[in-house]
């Protein structure tokens, strides 16, 4: 085990109504990274970042965050998340949120400013959220995760629906925010966003597919993107038989429908 | 405590920005007292029901807002990020509680008042103990309110519970018909619902009658708001599935 991780997940296991979401599920994360957790939709991405946050019913396994177990009343305010759905209230302004959540984590009003200028929402400040775009809806929600300057930030899909400008912008918050040694788990369906990340856990189907960087990902698999990349780890099951290159890897492609590399 | 008042704040912060809604609750109350005076003109039947609408009022529109207005928490996610954060579940139910009791006391306030002053209702009682009945009245249906928003996963059903736990208790108030008059099984059903004692009370204030009896009546009312509320606060989980 690795004794700097401050995420450790165990066998976890997730089961909803009859379907295993998330299966044995092992992993360990270390401060100071962006953590990617990639996979397509209805992979357990979601369910697993919600099991960190304490926030999910789990049928089996453990984990642990910060030495504690997860949901421990203590991590809640080293514990900064942003879940899926914006989750911030529509009929207050972008200030009145951010404030509100602010004096829930017991901080001054400074601190809701701060966040409001790191999420470049200063300008949306008196805005009631209703009258925001989808985008900004995110940012505000983002702003609410970084209250306090949590030890582990966990974000659901934080950059669906913004512009490739203020993507660009938000990956390289990230960037500081890790290299200040946060533990920054981002989750994102698209598979473009991998090359931002330190290490990436590959999901699908509610499994652990690899926990790798991007570098070596693409190195492994011989793919030039990583979403080719990604589309040869799951048509040769896990890393271990993932072919690199020769006709066994152009079958793999052609199956799932890859590009040539 | 701090967190409590927040919680409170920002309730009636999003209650600001929604002026229509504070339109329908402070002055809708009155207009309805004051159709039922108009209906009865004439007669002393306005002067017998007219503490029962201002029992009933704080109680039915505190239990529709508390339901939708919590129900939506849960559904938007705010609530899950609340509960990830050091926010206890009293701290979440109690500013909820604060703020919907704040706000029927002001609608108590105007409602009385217009009843008083332009309807000529007579309250012999203490005007003190007719605002505090009619604030209990108002945590009673915002502890319903919470508990019914459990146990619905839409609007549409949070509404349907108002039938269920409003109308039977109308029913049995005695406002229909006196508690004494109903089958045997009714009548003692009507006595221990918590709006009968919230009619009776009223009623004694209007007529200053206050006795023993009423100040039972009060504590029959509070042993249900700290039901409902231990029943909305198990209902609140950290973890779901």
């Amino acid at each position: 085990m690795n004794t700097k991780a401050c995420i450790q997940v165990q066998k976890l296991s997730v089961k909803r109504g009859k379907s295993l979401v998330l299966q044995d599920i092992d992993c360990e994360l270390a401060p100071g990274r962006i953590i990617g957790l990639l996979g397509p939709s209805g992979s357990g991405k979601s369910t697993l970042l919600r099991s960190i946050v304490g926030n999910q019913i789990t049928s089996g396994g453990t984990v642990t965050v910060l030495g504690l177990p997860a949901g421990h009343k203590s991590l809640r305010h080293r514990v900064g998340y942003m879940t899926q759905a914006a989750s911030v209230y529509d009929d207050l302004t972008v200030q009145q949120n951010v404030a509100y959540f602010a004096k829930i984590l017991g901080l001054p009003e400074a601190e809701a400013t701060r966040v409001i200028v790191a999420t470049d929402l200063q300008e949306q400040a008196k805005r009631l959220v209703l009258d925001l775009s989808g985008g900004q809806r995110n940012r505000v929600s983002l702003a609410i995760a970084l209250l306090g300057s949590p030890d582990i930030v966990i974000l659901d899909e934080p950059t669906v629906g913004l512009d490739p400008v203020l993507r660009a912008e938000l990956w390289a918050l990230f960037a500081d925010l890790a290299a200040s040694g946060i533990c920054m788990v981002v989750s994102s369906h698209v598979m473009d966003e991998a090359m931002r990340c330190d290490e990436m856990l590959l999901l699908r189907n509610g499994q652990l597919l690899a926990q790798i960087s991007p570098g070596e990902l693409l190195r492994r698999t011989g793919a030039s993107d990583p979403e080719d990349a990604f589309l040869r780890l799951i048509a040769s099951g896990g890393l271990d038989s993932a072919p690199t290159s020769g006709p066994s890897a152009a079958r793999h492609r052609a199956r799932v429908g890859g590009k040539p590399s | 405590m701090k967190r409590t008042v927040a919680t409170a704040a920002r309730v009636h912060g999003q209650i600001r920005h929604d002026p229509r809604t504070i339109a329908l609750m402070l002055v809708v109350p009155s207009l309805l007292i004051g159709l039922m005076a108009w209906i009865f003109t004439d007669t002393n039947v306005f002067q017998h029901i007219g503490p029962a609408m201002i029992a009933l009022f704080p109680f039915v529109v505190m239990f529709l807002v508390t339901s939708i207005a919590t129900l939506r928490e849960r559904r938007s996610g705010t609530l899950e990020r609340l509960l990830s954060m050091p926010l206890a579940k009293g701290e979440f139910i109690f500013g909820y509680a604060l703020a919907f009791t704040l706000v029927a006391v002001l609608q108590t306030v105007i409602a009385v008042s217009f009843a008083i002053l332009v309807l000529g209702l007579e309250i012999s009682g203490s005007l003190l103990l007719l605002f505090s009945v009619a604030a209990l009245d108002a945590l009673l249906g915002t502890s319903l309110g919470l508990m019914a928003s459990a146990f619905a996963r839409t609007e549409f059903q949070v509404v349907q519970f108002m039938p269920l736990l409003i109308f039977p208790q109308f029913l049995l108030s005695g406002l229909i018909l006196p508690r004494g008059q109903l089958p045997g099984a009714l009548e003692v059903i009507g006595d221990w619902l918590p709006l009968s004692h919230a009619i009776d009370a009223l009623g004694d204030v209007a007529a200053g009658t206050e006795d023993s009896g009423t100040w039972a009546s009060l504590l029959v009312i509070g042993g249900w708001i700290l039901g409902a509320l231990l029943v909305g606060s198990l209902t609140l989980r950290r973890r779901t599935a």
